[in-house]
């Protein structure tokens, strides 16, 4: 647990003195909102055409995290530094999901508010911010741990940048049809509706396999 | 080690079992009252589509007994089950498209989850390919190749549950409740479909298994003859040595 905490303090603190992924997360973020604007020619959405735009952009925003979250740690050598660490080696795939997750959290900061100004037609209540909190958060688990899993197995690869979207978008479909789904009535045009239960937990079960499954298989990405 | 030494048998039962479920698919099995004749392309379809996902997750624990024991045959088992199920999901996907346009008037049918969790299945495997490929170390090729078929192997499961809470289904359920709503003269050839087309399975399995170990034997004979190294093509299959 200790290992965990260096090394997530050591990304945030590689990340504040050299701003890179969050901002270019971010900026992505609002310019893919101009993008949808002009692409369906609509002004203001709702429903199921803004929680797809909201789920649609995030995950793009979250592709371009994982081709870039083991980058340093490949070229500077931090792989070689973490492999002579008498450390377990699952901390620094738990590190780096954490990692994800909290940079995620931060885009989000950026890009839920240009959505809600730029193209979110119905007002924003406290009521609808604490929906869409419970299933982002959600969403950042699965995106977080499919990236950590992802990104260190296309990071050993000659095309990684072309590996990475390759295997993480179909491996992370179900979290985007969860999440469009369960957003759809909280986006309503007349306010935010009951969510169904049932997508929320399909997204934990998602969640919970998946995080199993990348504690258990990261070790194996590692061995050098 | 031989692979091939069933291999005669399987192919033979594999072409039996498949000659006779389409016999009684054409000539024994009543026409369908609501589709007429093109829901005969059920007893070709349905059974690839259950072998080949089968195929997948067979994949899947040969990866896992792979990463356990760390030896080369798990992989290149996890390796041919995954390969050959790819080519099986073309022949579903494509049966499921003319199927679809028969009876429902499209070649896609977006609110039908058994084919579109099928679909992005098939996409998620159509990069295992190319992951082998850009990895050029054999040993780390084929241990990440393991943790893809892992993961990918969960994931089919999970997918169909997603998919499937996404939409109402307008597909026929044929599996729900031991046969459902299949009536007795579609249910055997169905049944006999799905052995037959397994044995299919089985046997294409058998034969590429053997196929690769015999090259690599031949492979090194001729290095203990002395002779001209083969010049071979490059390839993302499991490398085996045999010994």
């Amino acid at each position: 647990m200790r290992t965990v905490l260096t090394l997530l303090r050591k990304e945030l603190l590689l990340e504040r003195k050299v701003p890179q992924l969050v901002p270019a997360m971010a900026l992505f973020s609002v310019t893919t909102f101009v993008v949808f604007h002009f692409a369906l020619q609509q002004r203001d959405v709702d429903g199921d055409l803004a929680a797809g735009i909201l789920v649609v952009t995030l995950l793009f925003a979250t592709i371009l995290g994982i081709n870039r979250l083991y980058v340093a740690d490949r070229e500077e050598g931090g792989f070689d530094a973490f492999l002579l660490a008498p450390v377990d080696r699952t901390a620094l795939g738990v590190a780096k999901a954490l990692t994800l997750f909290a940079f995620l959290v931060l885009v989000e900061f950026v890009m839920v508010p240009a959505f809600a100004i730029l193209l979110f037609g119905p007002g924003v209540g406290w009521e609808l911010v604490g929906k869409l909190v419970l299933v982002l958060a959600m969403v950042n688990v699965g995106l977080s741990v499919i990236g950590a899993l992802v990104g260190a197995l296309a990071i050993q690869t000659r095309a990684r940048d072309l590996i990475g979207p390759l295997v993480a978008l179909p491996l992370l479909v179900p979290v985007v049809i969860t999440a469009a789904r369960a957003l759809s009535p909280v986006l309503g045009a007349d306010g935010p509706g009951a969510m169904e239960g049932q997508f929320l937990a399909v997204l934990g079960l998602y969640d919970l396999v998946f995080g199993l499954l990348a504690y258990a298989l990261f070790d194996f990405l590692l061995e050098d | 080690m031989t692979y091939g030494n069933r291999l005669r048998a399987t192919s033979i039962a594999a072409a039996l079992v498949l000659m006779v479920a389409f016999g009684l698919a054409f000539f024994s099995a009543k026409i369908e009252a609501d589709q007429g004749f093109s829901q005969k392309i059920f007893y070709v379809h349905v059974p690839m589509a259950i072998v080949a996902l089968c195929g997948f997750v067979f994949g899947g624990i040969m990866a896992i007994q792979h990463l356990r024991t760390g030896l080369a045959k798990y992989d290149l088992k996890s390796y041919v089950a995954i390969h050959l199920s790819v080519v099986l999901g073309v022949g579903v996907l494509l049966t499921g498209a003319i199927w679809a346009k028969a009876a429902w008037g499209t070649w896609f049918e977006w609110r039908e989850p058994t084919l579109v969790s099928f679909l992005i299945v098939f996409l998620l495997y159509c990069t295992y390919q190319p992951l082998r490929f850009s990895i050029e170390d054999p040993e780390k090729q084929s241990r990440y190749a393991s943790v893809f078929a892992v993961t990918a192997g969960a994931f089919v499961p999970l997918n169909f549950l997603a998919v499937r809470l996404a939409d109402p289904y307008i597909h026929p359920r044929v599996l729900n409740q031991a046969g459902g709503d299949l009536p007795d003269s579609f249910r055997l050839p169905f049944y006999l479909g799905i052995l037959g087309m397994a044995l299919l399975f089985s046997a294409l399995y058998q034969y590429e298994l053997s196929h690769k170990n015999s090259r690599a034997q031949l492979r090194q004979l001729r290095r203990k003859l002395g002779g001209e190294e083969e010049a071979v093509g490059r390839s993302a299959a499991p490398q085996v040595s045999s010994s």
